[in-house]
């Protein structure tokens, strides 16, 4: 068994709301020729597995592993699809080096959401289809009745959400990468349309186009490619029941039980003590904050008032989503978490640039999977 | 295991249950439109088809000339930007008779799908078709087949440009 | 090489039907929960689910691996579904054998359903939508053209009949009858029969089919230290191996499935098998279409490129031969809700090596087997070898 894995080598393309000049495999190859040159390491010598992320009804076409190999240099290779997010990629990857098949993996993820013309209509077949899709309602509906009781139950202000979106595209001004960057106050945030009340359309982040590969190792190979590997301390998901009839609404039961498993992993019983900075699910402004108590990062009720007093800018105690999250950067479909993994290895790697939050050891990457789906996944890495 | 139990669970329904409208069930149907970015290398193919010719790429590292064309090798995971225009005739590499559409209506002449190894790519590169102005018995493994495009003014930069693959003199 | 050891430790499967009453959730939990009551074990002591289920088109549910994940037991529990196509039913094993072998999780539950019935009117149609989007659609392809255009290319190169593969779809359908929850098994059928069946797309004739159907299978894995308490009869994941070809499928000679060899080979390396042909007992490889398990044999080097057919007609391939393949009766005989049916195969193998496969049971007590499938554009092998 290879008890210790490493993150070697990271790539992605921009992220932008279309891309019309690149097929979904060019885009997918302009990122894995990135990671692959960060790790410096050959696909089709080296690289002994591959795991693609993927959803057949994002893409438009049934078995979407078939077209998963080419662009990933994994043609004739082991490579298999994951229909989950970013970080279940990421987990399986892990599981597989340490198996002891397996030194050198291979993790992608991408998102055309551009290319999708009907993606209300594709997320509201996610519903049941007996129980809830004949009720003909836009999949925000299961945000907003989530929302609602979030803030009931826990006594959080719509203001305090409005805040997380402040925050996050404020950061994504400094983020190269994103293409939501904003000044924003948090009346132009709750001033915007209703769309699923009490959730108003500024703080559903928008979708983008982009591609995202991740080069993992064993310790031992991880050494000899890189000086800065970023350590997996550990990796968790979970999932609760997928029927809206049956779930906690107010709080993120499966982030609070990825968390367990990744914390468990990593040895972590202090969780704000131990992580230095985090990146977790915005895709809709409220999450961040759910996030964050289902995380252990403060008790319930407390995520709200932290994030409005600053708590988690980047300048602060811990800074949540400097990359600008999901409303800044985009939501990536089953992208996203590898975005948020992005971010963390080059603040861990101290590649971080303008955004580059001194200090960072430990760091922390959460994902959701979306309405109406209650599954997610947590990833602790430190360098 | 087995050999212990008597009942495996599951029940059958059959199609008469559900005309006789002894089974509840809802009916729902996905509206879903996709434009999907055709990019370089395929927009580069499409395009070439409206013009009446077959594109194909050449990999400098690896000397395979592909059909479709691609912008990288997946053999070498090198960039591929030699862009080579290909004969419209090739070779049958196989073939068959279809009696059933995709939405399984039962048709009296059969479809012909091919996949055809297009002269001028590397061997065993082709693309998939179908053959038409031949009597489906005549068909066989090995022949040479020759396109036929739609007239130009009709042409759309896609596969159906090609109308189908017809014999071709032998050379 | 101190990889932790991994057994198959119980099994459950349901009916293979043309059209089940249950939904899909209902399908995965009946087998599931047979599954546990075979070793006597609840949801409690499974520490992690993996799911198998092959195109969301059939099932019209978009995420359909979230729908389905309570049905599998994955309530509050690690979850991830793996989607390889055909390829599933034998990939989801192995899914479970790295959860396990990787020393995160000691017990996994494993479970591959499939509710085809559901696309109306006819499950094939959504078949259109695995080809190629831009090149291959406009031409409206059918499911069946990449069989037959397969199929002819293999009879085509070899030389082989269809009387000779015939033989196939009839030792399948045979074995079959004694299989209890079988859709098509048929004790007197001959080849004849299926030679006389209605040309669907030729080479391609009905009876060469596996038909769509409803199903669904679950086993649990378990790590060697619990394996052992559980039962006296762990059956071992001995080698596993999985390989995709590239996607550019008119790229490549279908008269050979390289993509099965690589696989086979990376399974067999693990399992320390170095003649396959004499250390195998058991084959159960993947037979959606009667040439497709020839096909796939020569892809496992369990025979000479274009010389599978031997198999059949010289009697190896009986349940008394040398080497009995698929006595389960396999997709052809059982029935092919897709992702179940490999999975189904993999049961097949749990069964016989502990001698608890009844009117199926493979004589002389035999030690190891191989379970293969297939999937995606003619273009994965996915491959486990299971011992004890």
């Amino acid at each position: 068994m290879h008890e210790r894995v490493a993150i070697v080598g990271v790539g992605c393309t921009g992220f932008r709301s279309a891309s019309p000049e690149q097929s979904y495999k060019e885009m997918v190859y302009e990122a894995a020729v990135r990671a692959y040159n960060d790790a410096g390491v050959d696909p089709r010598s080296d690289i002994e597995s591959f795991v693609t992320v993927a959803e057949d009804f994002h893409e438009g076409t049934s078995i979407f592993d078939e077209y998963t190999p080419d662009q990933i240099g994994g043609a004739l290779k082991p490579v298999h699809t994951i229909t989950g997010d970013g970080i279940h990629g990421i987990a399986t990857a892990y599981m597989l080096i340490r198996t002891g098949q397996f030194d050198i993996v291979a993790v992608e993820g991408h998102s055309k959401a551009s290319n999708i013309k009907t993606l209300p209509s594709i997320t509201a077949y996610a519903q049941d289809p007996v129980l809830n899709r004949p009720l003909s309602l836009n999949s925000h509906f299961i945000a907003g009745l989530e929302m609602n009781r979030f803030l009931h139950v826990s006594g959080t202000l719509h203001e305090h959400c409005a805040a997380v979106v402040t925050k996050n595209r404020f950061n994504a001004l400094s983020n190269p990468l994103a293409p939501y960057g904003a000044d924003l106050s948090i009346e132009d945030v709750l001033s915007g349309p209703i769309f699923s009340w009490p959730l108003g359309k500024r703080e559903i982040a928008d979708h983008s186009d982009g591609a995202i590969v991740m080069v993992l190792a064993s310790q031992e190979i991880a050494n000899s490619l890189t000086d800065k590997p970023i350590w997996i301390l550990g990796v968790g998901w979970n999932n609760d029941s997928p029927s809206l009839e049956n779930r906690d609404w107010s709080r993120a039961i499966y982030a609070e039980a990825a968390a367990r498993m990744a914390y468990r992993q990593a040895g972590i019983n202090n969780p704000l003590e131990a992580i230095d900075i985090a990146e977790v699910d915005d895709t809709y402004a409220y999450k961040e904050l759910q996030a964050l108590e289902a995380l252990g990062f403060c008790r319930e009720g407390e995520a709200g008032n932290l994030t409005i007093e600053g708590f988690t800018s980047p300048d602060s105690r811990l800074p949540v989503n400097v990359s600008g999250g999901s409303l800044g950067m985009g939501n990536l479909l089953e992208a996203n978490g590898l975005a948020r993994t992005y971010e963390i290895i080059l603040q861990l790697r101290g590649e971080a640039g303008a955004q580059q939050v001194e200090d960072t050891n430990i760091g922390l990457a959460q994902s959701w999977r979306g309405v109406p789906t209650n599954s997610g996944a947590v990833l602790i890495l430190a360098n | 295991m087995t050999a212990k139990i008597k009942e495996f669970p599951g029940t059958s329904l059959n199609e008469q249950d559900f005309s006789d409208g002894k089974i509840l069930y809802n009916f729902d149907k996905l509206n879903g439109a996709f434009s999907w970015d055709t990019g370089i290398g395929i927009g580069a193919y499409l395009a070439s088809l409206k013009n009446g010719v077959i594109l194909g790429s050449h990999c400098k590292t690896c000397r395979k000339i592909v059909v479709p064309p691609r912008i990288f090798c997946e053999w070498c995971f090198r960039p591929m930007d030699e862009f080579i225009p290909l004969q419209d005739t090739g070779i049958v590499n196989t073939y068959s008779l279809c009696y059933v559409t995709w939405d399984v209506q039962r048709i009296k002449d059969p479809e012909i799908p091919a996949v055809i190894n297009i002269d001028g790519a590397s061997p065993l590169h082709g693309i998939m078709h179908m053959l038409g102005e031949i009597d489906p018995q005549e068909v066989k493994i090995g022949m040479r087949v020759q396109a036929v495009w739609k007239p130009a003014h009709e042409r759309q930069g896609s596969i159906t440009d090609i109308l189908y693959f017809k014999p071709a003199k032998e050379n | 090489m101190g990889m932790r050891k991994v057994a198959v430790v119980g099994a459950g499967m349901t009916k293979f039907v043309r059209r089940a009453q249950e939904t899909p959730k209902e399908l995965s939990w009946e087998a599931a929960h047979m599954a546990l009551d075979s070793c006597e074990m609840t949801m409690d002591d499974i520490e992690a689910v993996c799911l198998g289920t092959a195109p969301d088109a059939f099932d019209g549910i978009h995420l359909n691996g979230e729908y389905l994940s309570d049905g599998a037991g994955a309530w509050r529990k690690p979850y991830m579904r793996s989607y390889v196509g055909g390829g599933t039913g034998v990939f989801v094993p192995i899914q479970g054998w790295y959860h396990i072998a990787s020393g995160l999780f000691d017990v996994v539950m494993v479970v591959a359903e499939e509710k085809m019935s559901s696309f109306y009117p006819h499950a094939q149609a959504a078949f259109l939508t695995i080809f190629d989007h831009i090149t291959e659609r406009p031409l409206k392809p059918n499911l069946l053209w990449i069989f037959a255009l397969e199929m002819n290319r293999y009879m085509t190169t070899y030389g082989i009949s269809k009387a000779d593969i015939a033989q196939v779809a009839v030792q399948h359908k045979r074995n079959a009858a004694d299989h209890p929850c079988s859709l098509l098994g048929d004790a007197d059928i001959t080849v004849d029969d299926i030679l006389n069946s209605e040309v669907l797309a030729w080479p391609v004739q009905r009876l060469d089919v596996s038909p769509v159907s409803d199903g669904a299978v679950a086993v649990i894995l378990a790590a060697e230290h619990i394996a052992k308490r559980i039962t006296d009869k762990p059956v071992w994941i001995e080698g596993v191996g999985w390989h995709l070809d590239t996607s550019y499928w008119t790229n490549r000679d279908l008269a050979y499935p390289r993509y099965v060899e690589y696989a086979a080979r990376m399974a067999y390396d693990m399992a320390g098998i170095k003649e396959p042909r004499k250390e195998i007992h058991i084959a159960e490889p993947y037979d959606p279409f009667d040439y497709k398990a020839l096909h796939h044999l020569e892809g496992l080097q369990l025979a000479e490129r274009g010389k599978a057919p031997e198999l059949y007609s010289d009697g190896t391939a009986s349940r008394t031969g040398n080497m009995p393949i698929c006595p389960s009766g396999g997709l052809l005989g059982v029935g092919n809700p897709i992702a179940a049916a490999g999975l189904m195969k993999i049961a097949e193998l749990f069964w016989q090596l502990r001698g608890e496969a009844g009117l199926r049971q493979v004589p002389g007590q035999p030690r190891r087997g191989l379970a293969q499938a297939w999937g995606d554009l003619m273009q994965v092998g996915t491959v486990v070898i299971m011992g004890r």
